[in-house]
């Protein structure tokens, strides 16, 4: 049996897509440090707000003038020392959080109170929100629309149980 | 009864339901109300006070006296509930009644946005949502109904077709919005759905409401708006009387006598105009007069003019229309008397009011105030479009209105209110008390209070308070509009917010073993933490008794996940901690930990917790389980807002770290076994220091020696993917010595043993460090956030309440906690001066009696003084003592 266990393993009809690799990174934007760690990641750190740059098989997410969170692939552990700079804030925080995958948009607006239209959010948007009443990073990966749901392992449950029984009810109203 | 042809319901699905427990029949596209005029049932139950008979009065929102109860949904308007099959209702005396099984009922919430929010799908409001939308905005249209053919009004045979087209467009048909708040924000009730809208334009094209007129037994059923009637015959084809008298004051009621006449009834008019129009060509005599009274067993049977007396079954009334500004004003647009009626005068957000809603209510100046709405808002949200053509309208003339608000009679059968059965005589009673303002009239005499929001109670009321006082309606005002404008349920405001929905509930890592051992759990914030794990047949009491027990004498672990955990990063990462702990960390070593404690600017105590330093520029601090989020925004604020100076940057790690005590003299042998890398010996690994290692399965981690409990023990601290793994082989290798998991209610025990406070239990604000015993904490070299505070003479005064312990005089007397402490000669009788209350107590197994900890006036000068805490039926005298109370050396910490 593997001893890593995540959040919501085992909790039925739930997308979880568990153990990815997430580092925070606070730096200021527009220093050296800011540009070797861009330079490392084969991407620029955004600076459009809610704002996500795709490096490879990483995701660069905006959270803040200061502050983003890149997102590796599970097993990605190079990745906090690769981005290691003595004067910027590199933290691992991959089991800060789990990542829920949603597929409707529809479903979220049952909790969520940003403006989800894709005139307003679409794939490459990310955003720190609240469904229902957790605290989560919501970042839509393509405009299907896929999106997902960054929540911490604490909330996670929650969150699941909070997204199944909506589910159940979004086929019903409008 | 029901007319052969016309109206807009479906002849070929009827529809059975039961009202009152009578089985009745209606059509789909019915109202309750429509179906049961269809039946020829127009009386509706009692009035709530008066217990008068009270018929269906509307055919709308404003509805006053036509109440039911459907399922479990009280004091719905039978004129808004849409007829299904099998529907069961029951009428209603002014009050409904929650059902216990309503909780069954599945409520929810939608959160949109739009470009345009239209609400009202009239022809004004149809006619604006179709504009607005035409060029790719979003357009919300909400309202009461909307028919899938054209709209057709009065004076359009054509009518405005339907708004599908458009892209953007979505109808909310069923709608209900009830409350207008700032930013344009919305709510709208629509079945079981609370929707919140934010809109960037809204268009109210919320219509006008009838309003009566008073007169003496204006209340029978059969008593009608004359509007409503004119609605009944021509959209669901059923005529409510066939000997009519319509009372009006303008010309709007003349189209309710064209439908009565063409539905084969016997038409009567009544118009306060000196000069009313001549019918006669159509058989209709035109009195100029008033309706001063009306007569009838129950239901209507004959009305009286100043001179006559005419035989009827109906009596539509039109005493004018008073747009329905509920949301406008709740907006906080300002509303202005034109001499009939309250009009919008200046809005205050971005919104537009038109047709019968401004108080325009000839159809084609309203449908031309439609387009120019839409045609401005589509601009403004950067969609623009060219103005639409208007559908053709057939102008009318108009002869002016001439408003009665009270005609003469007697004033306590002069209803003004019929919800809440408030009369002229109310009215004067109030004004003859010296009321003068519509504000202190509405409450005195509750006019305006009841469900339907004083719809066709208001106005009427305002001008019968003018009457009295010889002014306007215009110079009194309205009252204030507020939200709810029209009745919601307390469970759609819920929604799913109910059951386990309601609050979140956070869990650790490892929470899924607490519960599969039997953990009874303790909520800390939304954590859900084992409070202790009694083993069958235990108490509460024993079960922490032998846990307290193993960890003095054996080993014993905890789940201390929870704990808030903070990553403090950067070359002034020690600058910025020395600033906002007591203590110093900046000469911290790396590899080493230290308790710190944290004041507010007020000098009292914050927070506190262990931090060890990661790296020259990198600390990891944990805080309370409860503070974790206060202390992480507290950093923020002081860092961006008084030393953006410093380069330092947070980060919270709580979760990322899964956090597992051990504790007890055996603990180094266990986690010897655990991390069989690691030196444990004391030597190698001393106290207040860290190491980093690998588990004995392969996990990494990082073990810290501290003790919350005085004893040699041990944080193992893991990602949270580990947690569990880590915790199975905690409790694996530790089986050869019994280890025991233990929850909150022992590590509460076994560091007030030690006399450790808790932040939040043993402090709440009011305590400084000094105050804890614990002046060792406080620099005085540097400065820090509360140091100035705490040399300002009240912080320094002798007689404040310190920490001290207390030592029941019976050893097996449990004080409980909160209880207050006198003097052993303080008089108890009121007032009884209070030395303090206790803050935390227990019973000890290492000490084999009760104590407490206590906050006690100048408590440290008072040891050995005994104090009473008088319970009501009984009194425990106890010994103020030093607040540690096992292992004072500290000689157990090394194991």
């Amino acid at each position: 049996m593997s001893l890593r266990r995540s959040p919501l393993a085992g909790y039925p009809g739930i997308t979880e897509i568990p153990f990815l690799t997430m580092v925070n990174v606070r730096v200021r934007p527009t220093g050296d440090a800011a540009a070797r760690i861009s330079e490392r990641l084969g991407g620029p750190l955004p600076v459009v707000p809610n704002s996500v740059v795709d490096a490879g098989s990483r995701h660069i997410l905006m959270l803040g003038p200061d502050e983003w969170l890149v997102v590796g692939p599970d097993g990605d552990t190079g990745l906090p020392d690769l981005l290691r700079e003595p004067s910027a804030s590199v933290v691992d925080v991959s089991a800060n959080r789990t990542t829920i995958e949603v597929r409707s948009r529809d479903l979220l607006e049952h909790g969520c109170t940003l403006d989800l239209h894709p005139r307003a959010f679409h794939a490459g948007r990310c955003a720190q929100t609240m469904i229902a009443r957790t605290q989560v990073i919501l970042w839509q990966t393509s405009d299907e629309p896929v999106y997902r749901l960054l929540v911490r392992g604490s909330f996670a449950t929650y969150l699941a149980d909070w997204l199944s029984d909506a589910t159940g009810s979004t086929s019903s109203t409008g | 009864m029901r007319l052969p042809e016309g109206g807009e319901i479906d002849r070929t699905k009827p529809l059975t339901f039961t009202l009152d427990g009578v089985e009745y029949s209606g059509f789909e596209g019915d109202t309750l109300a429509s179906a049961m005029i269809a039946n020829g049932v127009l009386q509706v139950a009692p009035s709530l006070y008066r217990h008068r008979p009270r018929g269906i009065f509307s055919a709308g929102i404003e509805e006053p006296n036509a109440l039911v109860q459907v399922g479990p949904e009280p004091s719905l308007q039978a004129t808004t509930v849409r007829l299904t099959d099998g529907l069961v209702a029951r009428t209603l005396s002014g009050v409904g009644r929650l059902t216990p099984d309503s909780g069954q009922r599945r409520y929810d919430k939608r959160y949109t946005h739009t470009d345009v929010l239209v609400i009202g799908a009239g022809p004004a409001g149809r006619m604006a949502a179709t504009t607005a939308a035409a060029g790719g905005a979003r357009v919300m249209l909400v309202g009461l109904s909307y028919p899938s053919g054209n709209v057709r009004f009065r004076g359009s045979p054509q009518g405005i077709p339907p708004a599908d087209g458009a892209a953007e467009l979505r109808v909310l048909s069923g709608a209900r919005a009830f409350g207008y708040y700032d930013s344009n924000y919305v709510l709208v009730a629509h079945q079981q759905t609370l929707w919140h809208v934010r809109a960037r334009r809204v268009i109210l094209a919320t219509g006008a409401h009838e309003q009566p007129i008073v007169f003496e037994n204006n209340d029978r059923p059969g008593i009608m708006l004359a509007g409503a009637v004119r609605k009944y015959i021509t959209n669901y084809a059923v005529l409510p009387g066939r000997k009519a008298v319509v009372f009006t004051t303008n010309d709007s009621a003349y189209a309710t006598v064209a439908a009565l006449v063409q539905s084969g009834a016997e038409v009567t008019v009544v118009d306060s105009r000196p000069n009313p129009p001549d019918l006669a060509p159509q058989g209709v005599e035109v009195i100029s007069g008033l309706i001063t009274n009306t007569d009838g067993p129950e239901r209507l049977t004959a009305v009286s003019t100043q001179d006559r007396r005419i035989e009827c079954d109906l009596l539509a009334v039109s005493g004018g229309w008073q747009p329905a500004v509920h949301l406008f004003s709740q907006s906080r647009g300002t509303l202005r008397w034109n001499g009939q009626a309250f009009v919008p005068d200046t809005p205050a957000q971005a919104n537009h009011v038109v047709g019968a809603a401004n108080g325009t209510f000839d159809t084609r100046a309203a449908l031309i105030e439609a387009t120019e709405a839409g045609v401005e808002a589509a601009a403004a949200v950067g969609y623009p479009v060219p103005p639409p053509p208007l559908p053709a309208v057939r102008e009318r003339e108009i002869t002016p209105a001439s408003p009665v608000w009270l005609v003469p009679g007697d004033p306590r059968n002069q209803f003004v209110d019929l919800q809440r059965d408030a009369t002229v005589a109310d009215i004067r009673r109030a004004v003859g008390a010296g009321m003068r303002s519509p504000e202190h009239v509405k409450r005195y005499t509750t006019i305006g209070t009841g469900t339907d929001q004083g719809r066709t109670s208001n106005v009427p009321a305002l001008g019968v308070i003018a009457a009295e006082l010889g002014v306007t309606p215009g110079d009194l005002g309205t009252t204030t509009f507020r939200a709810p404008s029209v009745p919601v349920s307390f469970a759609l405001m819920a929604g799913r917010d109910r059951g386990k929905l309601h609050d979140p509930i956070r869990t650790t890592p490892i929470h899924s073993w607490h519960v599969a051992h039997g953990a009874e759990f303790e909520n800390v914030g939304h954590w859900k933490r084992p409070w202790f794990y009694p083993k069958p047949g235990e108490d509460m009491e024993t079960a922490v008794l032998r846990e307290c027990r193993a960890a003095r004498t054996g080993v014993a672990m905890q789940d201390a996940s929870t704990l808030g955990k903070i990553e403090v990063v950067g070359a002034d990462a020690g600058e910025f901690l020395n600033r906002m702990y007591t203590n110093g960390f900046k000469k911290l070593p790396v590899g080493s930990a230290r308790y710190g404690m944290m004041c507010k600017a007020d000098g009292m105590v914050f927070d506190d917790g262990v931090t060890m330093r990661l790296a020259d520029d990198r600390y990891y601090v944990t805080t309370t389980t409860g503070g974790a989020a206060n202390v992480l925004d507290w950093f923020e604020e002081w860092s961006q807002t008084e030393w953006p100076e410093l380069d330092v940057r947070f980060t919270s790690v709580t979760e990322q770290w899964s956090t597992i005590a051990v504790v007890g003299p055996q603990s180094r042998a266990v986690i010897g076994l655990v991390a069989p890398d690691l030196d444990v010996s004391n030597e190698a690994f001393p106290f207040m220091t860290f190491r980093e290692t690998t588990l004995v399965n392969g996990i990494p981690a990082r073990i810290a020696r501290i003790s919350f409990s005085g004893e040699l023990a041990y944080e193992v601290n893991v990602s949270g993917w580990y947690g569990l793994a880590a915790w199975n082989a905690i409790h694996d290798e530790g089986k050869p010595y019994d280890i025991t998991p233990y929850g909150t209610e022992t590590m509460h025990v076994l560091r007030a043993e030690k006399g450790f406070p808790i932040v939040g239990q043993d402090t709440d604000g009011t305590v400084t460090p000094h105050d804890l015993g614990m002046s060792w904490i406080v620099s005085r070299q540097k400065d820090f956030v509360g140091k100035r505070s705490l040399r300002r003479p009240d912080t320094a005064r002798p007689d404040r309440k310190h920490l001290v312990g207390l030592l029941p005089v019976d050893p097996a007397e449990l004080l409980p906690e909160g209880a207050q402490m006198v003097a052993s000669d303080a008089p108890l009788t009121p007032p009884v001066p209070m030395e303090g209350h206790v803050t935390s107590s227990y019973r000890s197994a290492v000490l084999e009696r009760t104590f407490a900890l206590a906050l006690i006036k100048n408590g440290r000068h008072r040891i050995g003084e005994t104090l009473l805490a008088p319970l009501g039926d009984r009194v425990i005298a106890a010994t103020v003592t030093e607040p540690v109370f096992y292992d004072k050396e500290g000689a157990r910490r090394d194991g």
